[in-house]
């Protein structure tokens, strides 16, 4: 029954017969292990194409809805994180690959007559997964996408001719926006993809053309066939690629840092790690010579990659002769390596914000509308205000009280005539007539949501009057550094130590130190201020 | 095919398939998570203030516009809505979705027919929400409605039918 449906299938369409003849090919007695490159960069190729559309089905491809739907996709979509990671991951073992796949074929020469146009091709489509790794770059729309294709616009306009390929691009070169950004999407989902699979379909025709280079040697014995030894041999290769890039996936978080500002000039802007080496020999290159870094050396050095066959016109030898070939492709590597390194090395270790979850409503308050809140639940205010409906006391969520503050002073001491007084301190109830008279719809999400936490980190803050000195949310004074984004700048540690000396971590502070309150306070006041967001 | 021991080729066919189906597998698996699992945060329990109370007469069907927050994808919006509110006695709203139960059109209250009617199928339903007539296949659904302080407040869809 299965063999009468695949022969009627197969007479009808040839798909069976097509495959067989696939996998059927002919290879010389020496393939190996050394040749499995091309067969994972393909692998690699649709898994860029596969994670790229299910990501491109929940993506919004403009300015700032890009960062939003991305997010959106990390935190709220199932297994979108995987798919994103994979995707990202996948691209940085793709180019390893690539660029592998690139080296073996340099060693065995196997770029030699007459498989010039099928390197030529290879080259072609090296510099296309560059292109592809590029334009994807500014796609995330978050500071490291817009500063690192900010540069690399730059160069661009550095270049001969860049004027017109900045036209193309859409931009000036003095910032990137909306067109820019469809331009490079457009490349990145439409035009690199159409062209990259046409030339892999091309690459792998003229393969099959010449067939797999033979090494000296190979014409006196017999030649092998593709299945299934060489397909194993490719699969295991592929099924490595998969583990590498699974543990990735699984263990190295993918970066998705604040929405991008083009106001930030706190951001030391770095390109993916495969372009490092251009950033870092660029710096060898000052001032008016920073084209020959940015333009002519990597131009010459593809031109002369791209002439490869017709520089080395000699004889095909066995690998073990080609010394140097071998000794180009090490030196070519130690100076990769090396360059890299040092632009590793010289990077400065930034604290970029990853909290990329939506803040919290009590993130966004003022301290002393939170302390407020603090006030509202040690006060037991609750037993006639009940929030979202009208009990023995209005609803306080229906609109911001419009009473005098002394007559709120008054009531929060003594709500009803036959109440006790309130043992609360003044500062929180001060606290509580800044929440009820100025409250917004965080206020009052604070109000019911808010964790005993941030609340008596709060109830600290407005205790210990930081407002006099430093900004929260819009309030305070500005004589100390703002609070808002305090965890971009400071570790846990340092703002701990500093709470009990501030002069010993910032020099001249006019802060005093802290050393009254209690280990337990302090990190509680710590955590509070370590979580308002930037 | 030839000149090799029949152990070693199954072997490699063995490995061959025992490695595509784990690579496959790990591959689909997030796939279809990604696809087919409805994502976080889309639930939405929230009631939203429509129209005062007064403004509905009792047994006189309303189409009533409002503003609603929701979560749209990556998004949280503001938008206008409708709702078709009809006000049983002093104290119960009944609320309906404005789309009929059959393809989503727009119906509309039919006051000499006393009933609601879609222009689209001419699908009936009875002050309600009962099918009287058409393809409709479930009566009208209902919003969560309750009235606090004189206003009617309504919630998320209870499907019927």
């Amino acid at each position: 029954m299965l063999r009468t449906t695949k022969k009627w299938i197969d007479d009808r369409t040839g798909i069976f017969t097509a495959v067989e003849y696939f996998f059927d090919e002919e290879i010389p007695a020496s393939s190996g292990w050394h040749q499995v490159f091309g067969s994972v960069a393909l692998f690699a190729f649709l898994i860029q194409v596969t994670t790229g559309i299910l990501m491109a089905l929940n993506y919004a491809p403009t300015p700032g809805e890009a960062w939003e739907s991305l997010r959106y996709v990390v935190t709220q979509v199932t297994a979108g994180s995987i798919i994103r990671a994979l995707h990202h991951w996948g691209a940085s073992a793709m180019i390893v690959v690539v660029v592998l796949h690139m080296a073996q074929t340099f060693l065995w020469g196997a770029y030699k007559k007459p498989r010039e146009a099928t390197w030529m091709l290879g080259v072609v489509l090296l510099l296309l997964t560059l292109a592809f790794g590029l334009s994807g770059y500014l796609l995330a729309w978050d500071n490291r996408a817009y500063w690192g294709t900010m540069v690399t616009t730059r160069i661009t306009a550095g270049a001969p001719g860049g004027a017109i390929l900045l036209r193309l691009l859409g931009t000036d070169g003095t910032s990137i926006g909306r067109v820019t950004f469809a331009r490079f999407y457009a490349a990145h989902v439409t035009l690199l993809p159409l062209v990259v699979g046409l030339l892999i379909l091309c690459h792998v025709i003229l393969v099959r053309r010449h067939g797999v280079t033979p090494a000296p040697g190979d014409e006196h014995r017999p030649k092998k066939h593709f299945f299934p030894e060489q397909l194993f041999k490719d699969t295991f290769a592929v099924f490595l690629w998969c583990v590498g890039v699974g543990l990735m996936v699984a263990f190295v978080k993918v970066p998705l840092g604040h929405v991008a500002d083009p106001t930030d000039a706190s951001f030391t802007p770095r390109p993916e790690w495969y372009f490092l080496f251009l950033f870092q020999m660029l710096k060898l290159f000052p001032g008016p010579l920073e084209v020959f870094g940015s333009v002519v050396l990597p131009g010459l050095a593809v031109a002369a990659l791209m002439m490869m066959p017709f520089i080395d016109r000699s004889r095909l030898v066995k690998i073990r002769q080609r010394t140097g070939a071998i000794a180009l492709a090490t030196l070519a590597g130690i100076g990769w390596a090396a360059l890299t390194a040092t632009a590793v090395a010289t990077t400065p270790k930034q604290i970029e914000d990853e909290n990329i979850d939506d803040p919290q409503a009590w993130q966004l308050i003022p301290a002393a509308q939170l302390a407020g809140v603090g006030a509202f639940r040690a006060g037991h205010c609750a037993s006639c205000h009940v929030l979202g409906h009208s009990a023995a006391g209005p609803d306080l969520t229906k609109a911001v009280s419009t009473k005098p503050s002394d007559w709120l002073m008054d009531h929060f001491r003594k709500p009803t005539p036959d109440a006790s007084e309130s043992d609360l301190p003044t500062a929180q109830l001060r606290a509580l007539v800044q929440l009820v008279t100025k409250r917004d719809d965080n206020g009052i999400e604070a109000w019911k949501t808010a964790p005993a936490g941030p609340v008596m980190g709060a109830v600290l803050y407005q205790a210990n009057e930081c407002s006099g000195c430093h900004m929260l949310n819009g309030e305070g004074a500005k004589v100390g550094p703002p609070i808002n984004g305090l965890r971009t700048r400071h570790d846990r540690a340092w703002v701990l130590g500093h709470f009990s000396d501030p002069d010993k971590f910032t020099p001249g502070s006019g802060m005093p130190p802290f050393d009254n309150l209690s280990d337990p306070d302090l990190a509680t006041l710590t955590d509070y201020v370590l979580s308002i967001p930037k | 095919m030839v000149n090799q021991p029949h152990t070693r080729r199954s072997f490699y066919i063995n490995a061959i398939n025992v490695l595509g189906s784990l690579i496959a597998a790990a591959l689909a698996i997030p796939a279809a998570a990604y696809l087919l699992i409805r994502p976080k945060g889309a639930d939405d329990s929230g009631l939203t203030e429509v129209a005062d109370l007064d403004q509905v007469k009792i047994g006189t069907p309303q189409e009533v516009l409002y503003v609603r927050k929701r979560v749209d994808g990556w998004r949280k919006i503001t938008e206008k809505a409708s709702t078709w509110v009809v006000r049983t006695d002093d104290h119960s709203v009944v609320a309906f979705n404005p789309a009929c139960t059959h393809l989503g059109c727009a119906y509309h209250w039919d006051a000499p027919a006393k009933h609601f009617i879609c222009p689209c199928h001419a699908s009936a339903f009875s002050i309600d929400g009962k099918v009287l007539a058409g393809p409709a296949p479930r009566p009208l659904d209902r919003y969560v409605a309750k009235i606090e302080d004189g206003k009617i407040l309504i919630g998320s869809v209870i499907e019927q039918g």
